[in-house]
């Protein structure tokens, strides 16, 4: 397997940011998925591709707008109607999908090179996010396993909650480095502990 | 002033852009009706109240949405797709 560089370079400053005393409000690291692809179905093949996807992925991705499911290392949500994005530690699901979704049915679009996660958890996470994208974070709209594309100051970014206070955020790479001090930044106010 | 999604639900101004009036057809393009393409590129009606115009969610799904808005109040009557409003059913390009 191949090592996969960060883009963050020098932003990336692990320990503890902000408020220094008591337990982080949030810690904030970087997540390297060894996949990262998107699946999008041509007009009127959003069933077959979703049902075919499903199999390979063996995700229940059910068609719900923002519906996804986290299994593990590998995770996976609607980003738009008819598009999933999914995200796994191993190589190697590109090529499946790509045998499993016929041409006429839909596109697989690898995206490994071009999107950079982040993961922020924390019993303040919530309120972090809260305070970079006008979404409703709250649990009862936003459950675990549900996603959201929306943006910050124009800086696209999928979000899946991965956990009861836990989030991934999916950034195009090349904002990956502004994007991560902007999320730090906002976390300093609770205690922001960035881990390796 | 909110939209929202048919596909994320309701969501900031913010994150749509503006894709024009809804109401206008575009000619056929092999027409050489010159009084026609004016009125395609300029004329517009500058209505006061429900407007039909196209947005695009692209701080978002990025689908192509077809709404109807208040241009007095910006209240949001109706969205749905572009692709099932009135001018892409008649197999027309805005």
């Amino acid at each position: 397997m191949v090592e996969i560089a960060s883009p963050l370079g020098t932003a990336f400053k692990p320990g503890r940011h902000g408020k220094p005393d008591g337990a982080p409000g949030v810690i904030v690291c970087e997540r390297k998925p060894a996949t990262i692809v998107q699946v999008a179905a041509f007009s009127g093949r959003e069933t077959a591709v979703r049902e075919a996807l499903v199999k390979a992925a063996g995700l229940k991705l059910n068609g719900k707008p923002g519906a996804g499911v986290v299994n593990g290392s590998r995770a996976g949500f609607g980003v738009a109607p008819g598009r999933w994005l999914i995200a796994d530690d191993k190589e190697g699901l590109a090529g499946s999908f790509a045998k499993a979704i016929a041409h006429e049915d839909g596109a697989v679009t690898r995206l490994t090179h071009g999107r950079s996660v982040f993961r922020i958890e924390g019993p303040r996470a919530e309120w972090v996010l809260a305070k970079l994208f006008a979404v409703d974070f709250s649990p009862e709209a936003f459950p675990v396993g549900d996603a959201v594309s929306t943006t910050h100051h124009d800086v696209f970014a999928a979000i899946q909650r991965v956990g009861e206070n836990a989030f991934d955020l999916y950034v195009f790479r090349s904002f990956a480095r502004s994007f991560f001090e902007t999320l730090v930044r906002a976390g300093e106010e609770v205690g922001c502990e960035v881990k390796a | 002033m909110r939209i929202t999604c048919p596909h994320c639900g309701r969501r900031d101004v913010a994150e749509f852009t503006y894709q024009g009036d809804a109401n206008r057809l575009r000619p056929d393009p092999a027409s050489t009706d010159q009084a026609a393409w004016n009125a395609y590129v300029y004329d517009r009606v500058n209505t006061r109240g429900p407007h039909r115009e196209f947005w695009q969610h692209s701080g978002g799904c990025r689908a192509h949405l077809a709404v109807e808005r208040d241009t007095a109040t910006h209240a949001i009557l109706s969205v749905s797709y572009a692709r099932d409003s009135d001018t892409a059913r008649a197999g027309r390009r805005p």
